[in-house]
């Protein structure tokens, strides 16, 4: 997973010097916390990571995460305006999600929660596909095997296991894949999550698991949801557990490309607890300012994924039209998704008749053909 | 033909199904050097290995989870939930993620597992051991749900399910496992006729429908009304979900009287289903109205008074009596 760097690193320091520089809750419980780019944008050494991306690729990550903030604000704007039923904003995580998916390869199957805009649009997927799911247009519909991304899962931590039990077909067929599976620091409290990690390690199943730690479950803080944390429960479970400053591209992008190359050689699942902030509310429906503080938000701001990286490129020498291109880009986009959500209406129930079963019972087509009757008859009122 | 009881023809369904098609893997507690609990696996893993039947963690929904990513990989999981009453915590596996996989993705991803489910009382065991929770899984869209009645059925059955492109849940009747033994033709075939309800005995007078362990409780019932100079006809339903409604309603409307049996409690029990439906349907055929005989209204009992709760022939009797007195 070694990617040729055209830039040259600028490293000062061991690393240890970073260490209060931390995300909130990482100094207090000894766990290190891997951190490669510190809030300044300055590279780190680290003795036992260091960054794979090169100066391309990071552009590349910073342009998607650019691009997927600008469509989360849209989201929550279109939601405002009455047009989707609920938004969930993931900004603030754009780092902890691409610096994820970056490091595993394009066949490498990935399982999201239901925050993760951004890897769905490194995977290619139409943006509007999430959208179509806020709107209430469909559930969860885009081609999963074309994409290796896997569904939105609304049932929290439910698709853990599924991620594992696919993890553990791919070790049946001796593919060179791994599995990465999303879930947050709330998802960790729940059965499944904890059945799941068990059986990863049970059958050494190439799995990643990426917990996106944005220090709250809607209103609920860390402390309330778990005493030991994520990274240290996952030697319990048998695998080893990696935290890392989520909000830093490079060192979530090297920690997850250390785990898919141990995963890929036979080396089973690992546990990465990538500490990040939900800077915007768990949805639309929540009200932050009713359990967090201004000082902690404006504390996590300085912290932003999007500024570290940005200040990084440009020390690399990125111009400024490079931005101005982006931003341009990113506000075409944003008009053309908003204009294409605005235009998009459901397709009549009956049609979800063709879903319920691979052939429909009689019952099915008896009920179907009751209820096209019945819609036939108030359309000719 | 062999004479064979009802856990040997599944298990000689399951290797059926798993040498036909090396896609098919076996997953559930125990179910590897043991055989399983009831030995339902018995030699599996001996022939097919434990790369494809494999003893799991002691955890339903870590089993039928893992299974989805499985069947998400194109593999064929059959998994073991030991007993009835220990398939709660799968219940959101099975409800919430394989029922509406292929409905939630428009037919993108889909859920081809088989959670094969012990069930049914009568079988002197502890708390937890002899429940009937059908009633909890057949309202669900997307599923389906088959219960056996014979051995050559339940050849059938587990073949067809894990043939089927969707989840099926088997409901084996576990006190039938090794009492009842039967003829099997091991060279048939699926027949392929998914949730096809079977008339097992011909009548007149009364339709008795049930399914799984009721099954045979029904015919004997038949045969004691035969004795008394009454014609019952008796169908089993093989498949709860869907209902074979064609061959219920033929039934119904011929007879004109029917008595619904099951071991789950009668409240919103399949029963219940049935009631409401045929009378829809075949009002104006009925004589009487449709009656059930149904477990208890309360959790299911200390084994030594089991029986008094599990539908016995005499209450089938007396609940037919009811029906031929309107």
């Amino acid at each position: 997973m070694t990617a040729t760097n055209a830039w040259t690193p600028r490293i000062v320091g061991d690393g240890s010097e970073h260490r209060d520089d931390v995300p909130d809750g990482a100094a207090t419980d000894g766990i290190e916390t891997v951190q490669l780019l510190d809030t300044d944008a300055t590279l780190l050494r680290h003795p036992s990571y260091s960054p794979q991306l090169s100066l391309d690729q990071v552009r590349e990550a910073y342009r998607t995460m650019f691009l997927a903030r600008r469509l989360d604000a849209e989201g929550t704007n279109l939601q405002r305006q009455g047009q989707l039923a609920l938004w969930a904003p993931a900004i603030g995580q754009e780092a902890a999600q691409i610096g994820a998916i970056s490091a595993l390869r394009a066949t490498d199957m990935v399982y999201p929660s239901y925050r993760e805009l951004s890897m769905a649009m490194h995977r290619g997927l139409d943006p509007l596909a999430v959208f179509q799911i806020m709107r209430g247009i469909t559930h969860a519909t885009w081609d999963v095997a074309a994409t290796h991304f896997g569904l939105f899962a609304f049932v929290v931590g439910a698709q853990t296991l599924q991620a594992t039990g696919y993890a553990m077909g791919v070790t049946m067929d001796g593919a060179d894949e791994v599995v990465l599976v999303c879930l947050g620091d709330g998802a960790t409290s729940e059965g499944h999550v904890n059945e799941a990690l068990n059986f990863a390690a049970v059958f050494n199943a190439p799995v990643i698991f990426l917990v996106q730690n944005n220090q709250y479950a809607i209103s609920v803080p860390t402390a309330g949801q778990f005493r030991g944390a994520p990274a240290a429960r996952a030697a319990g479970f048998g695998m080893p557990g990696v935290r890392v400053d989520g909000n830093d591209l490079f060192a979530v992008n090297a920690v997850v490309a250390e785990a898919a190359e141990r995963a890929r050689s036979g080396g089973g699942p690992t546990l990465v607890e990538a500490m990040t902030y939900r800077i915007g509310a768990h949805t639309t429906a929540d009200d932050p300012t009713r359990y967090r503080s201004r000082e902690e938000e404006q504390l996590w701001a300085g912290r932003d994924p999007l500024a570290r990286t940005e200040r990084w490129l440009r020390e690399q020498g990125t111009p400024d039209e490079y931005f101005a291109a982006l931003g341009a880009e990113a506000d075409v986009l944003a008009a053309d998704v908003r204009a294409r959500v605005l235009a998009l209406a459901p397709e009549p129930i009956t049609g979800l008749y063709e879903h319920v079963l691979a052939e429909p019972s009689a019952a099915l087509v008896e009920e179907r053909e009751q209820l096209e009757r019945y819609l036939a008859d108030l359309e000719g009122r | 033909m062999v004479q064979l009881s009802m856990a040997k023809a599944i298990t000689a369904g399951l290797t059926a199904a798993m040498a036909r098609n090396e896609k098919v893997v076996t997953i559930g507690q125990d179910i590897g050097r043991l055989g399983g609990v009831f030995r339902i696996t018995d030699g599996l893993q001996e022939r097919f290995g434990a790369r494809r039947v494999m003893d799991s963690p002691l955890a339903e929904a870590g089993i039928v989870g893992t299974a989805l990513g499985m069947a998400q990989r194109g593999y064929v999981p059959v998994c073991e939930i030991q007993f009835d009453g220990f398939v709660f915590p799968a219940f959101d596996q099975i409800i919430n993620q394989a029922s509406r996989l292929r409905f939630r993705s428009q037919g993108q991803v889909t859920a081809p597992i088989v959670i094969r489910l012990p069930y049914g009382g009568n079988v002197g065991s502890i708390e937890h051991h002899g429940e009937s929770p059908e009633a909890y899984f057949t309202p669900t869209p997307g599923l389906r749900i088959f219960t056996p009645s014979t051995p050559a059925d339940a050849y059938e059955l587990i073949q067809q399910a894990i043939e089927s492109p969707d989840p099926v849940i088997v409901l084996e009747p576990k006190r039938l496992y090794h009492s009842l033994k039967g003829e099997v033709d091991l060279d048939a075939p699926p027949s392929g006729e998914l949730d096809r309800a079977r008339v097992v005995r011909l009548g007149t007078e009364v339709t008795l429908i049930g399914y799984g362990p009721m099954v045979s409780t029904l015919l004997n019932a038949a045969k004691v009304l035969a004795d008394e100079g009454h014609s019952a006809e008796v169908v089993d339903l093989r498949s709860i979900a869907p209902v074979d409604w064609a061959t219920v309603e033929a039934s119904a409307r011929k007879t004109g009287r029917v008595v619904v049996a099951h071991e789950a409690p009668r409240t919103s029990g399949v029963g219940a289903e049935l009631a409401a439906r045929i009378q829809e349907r075949c009002f104006f055929a009925l004589e009487a109205p449709v009656l059930r005989v149904a477990g208890l209204d309360m959790p299911y009992p200390p084994s030594r008074v089991e029986t008094d709760y599990v539908p016995s022939v005499d209450k089938v009797l007396q609940t037919v009596d009811r029906a031929l007195a309107y």
